[in-house]
């Protein structure tokens, strides 16, 4: 099978490479500039962000694992309930806005979470990139166990599923501690609209 | 419509269900070919051909002798073969960096000043975008080839599928991680998969387009500076290698289908 390998690569014309993601950064570096609080550090691959690329989303999993428990390292559980208030997470769910170059630094950003969940009924327009989320909390309950896994997935959803096309909120500093435990009532608390 | 729902209520049944669908979707199409009709496409076409034909800049010329493909002052179809390399300036150009090229070297105006405001809004298009209604509604029912055979044509397109599926930023964003998977949408605006053919076609045949909720004329770079805003990533330099591979990668997939922008989106 080497062999056959060998031979292969031998006889191929030369096709022009394909440019790597190193390639690619190089360019967007020379290419893009900074604007508003969008500074040219977001450019930067991180190592999670560059094994996806080169894999299309499907890492080997042994480079997976390993990733996704330093990404587990990475989120910070508060003390205590994990449970805000709902209402404010409706809100925060709703709110598509943050860290763009338009957007005011400093202003609290949104979750953005209806661009791609269904949620509340009361809501028509939601898109439907991520699972419907529906009846999340009617369905699993609201333990001490399911809320540490909405934290976490909200805070750092790579943890759990290296290549997800979800954004690492907490992670990343658009979300801070408060919000997404609001985030957290709205899927879980049996008064939101989510379980109705 | 009353009288047919009362009979539905009477009848029930899956058959009304389906007459009722047929009729939202009647109404969408009827929707659809208002917006056609009333379009003020036309407007900045003929805005666009102003702008084309007046002199401008420290060399007081107007763009008439700009060559966009097919020789100096030949605008008919010469959208269609573009984004292409051009060989005076040594790289692959799409229609807003060629009229760009164009301001500079025949008006003598500065990158500085063409490109102040590329973007219009509501109240003010901007020239960009006018010049790019008329030149492309040049090109009405020729079919779309860009070039996809000189070296450099074939680097652009092999860049542009590569940052196609680039992920990076803020959010970890490609644009794959909105436009990777069929029947997906945002809110409820469907996400066309650009990298599919049957995708790709009849977006590459209606851009740039005039968008009905904003009042605005959009042109293809706007469409990559907005979805680098959104992706929280920072802006892409108007005209650059970048946005230009893009446009090639995108247009080369949904390359063949005539021609029939300036469009109209929701």
């Amino acid at each position: 099978m080497k062999r056959i390998f060998l031979i292969a690569v031998l006889v191929a014309p030369p096709a022009l490479a394909d440019p790597t993601p190193q390639d690619v950064q190089k360019l967007m570096q020379r290419d893009f500039h900074a604007r508003g609080q969008a500074g040219m550090d977001r450019v930067v691959q991180d190592g999670l962000q560059r094994l996806c690329t080169e894999s299309r989303d499907n890492p080997p999993a042994g480079a997976a694992k390993a990733i996704e428990a330093d990404q587990m390292k990475t989120i910070v559980f508060p003390e205590g309930s994990l449970m805000g208030n709902w209402k404010r997470g409706e809100s925060i769910a709703q709110n598509g806005r943050g860290l763009q170059w338009t957007d005011k630094p400093g202003d609290a950003a949104g979750g953005s979470c209806y661009n791609c969940h269904q949620l509340s009924p009361r809501e028509a327009s939601f898109g439907t990139l991520g699972p419907s989320l529906r009846q999340f909390g009617k369905l699993r309950g609201n333990g001490q166990e399911i809320q540490r896994y909405v934290y976490g997935k909200i805070y750092n959803a790579k943890a759990y599923n290296l290549c997800s096309q979800m954004p690492r909120l907490g992670y990343s500093g658009t979300l801070t501690e408060e919000q997404i435990k609001d985030l957290v009532a709205l899927l879980l608390d049996p008064d939101s609209p989510v379980n109705q | 419509m009353k009288k047919f729902l009362g009979f539905c209520v009477v009848v029930g049944g899956a058959f009304c269900a389906s007459l009722l669908a047929q009729d939202a979707k009647k109404e969408i199409q009827r929707y659809r070919q208002m917006v056609a009709e009333g379009s003020p496409v036309e407007l900045f076409e003929i805005e666009g051909q102003t702008l084309w034909n007046k002199p401008q800049g420290p060399k007081n010329v107007s763009l008439e002798q700009c060559d966009l493909g097919l020789g100096p002052g030949v605008v008919k179809g010469a959208y269609a073969r573009l984004p292409r390399y051009f060989k005076d300036a040594d790289r692959v150009m799409d229609l807003e960096t060629r009229l760009l090229h164009c301001m500079m070297t025949l008006q003598g105006r500065t990158r500085e000043e063409a490109t102040r405001r590329v973007f219009g809004n509501a109240d003010r298009p901007s020239e960009m975008e006018s010049l790019s209604a008329y030149i492309a509604a040049q090109s009405r029912g020729v079919r779309m080839s860009p070039g996809t055979t000189h070296p450099k044509e074939k680097q652009a397109y092999e860049l542009g599928r590569a940052l196609y599926f680039h992920r990076a930023g803020t959010w970890d964003f490609s644009c794959a991680s909105c436009h990777g998977e069929e029947g997906k949408r945002i809110r409820m605006q469907d996400l066309p998969v650009l990298y599919k053919p049957e995708h790709a076609r009849p977006v590459v045949s209606t851009w740039p387009a005039y968008r009905v909720s904003t009042s605005q004329f959009i042109t293809l770079q706007w469409r990559m500076n907005n979805c680098y805003q959104q992706m929280r990533m920072p802006e892409p330099d108007f005209g650059s290698d970048t946005t230009v591979a893009l446009i090639l990668f995108l247009t080369a997939t949904g390359k063949g289908e005539p021609y029939r922008g300036p469009g109209n989106k929701r």
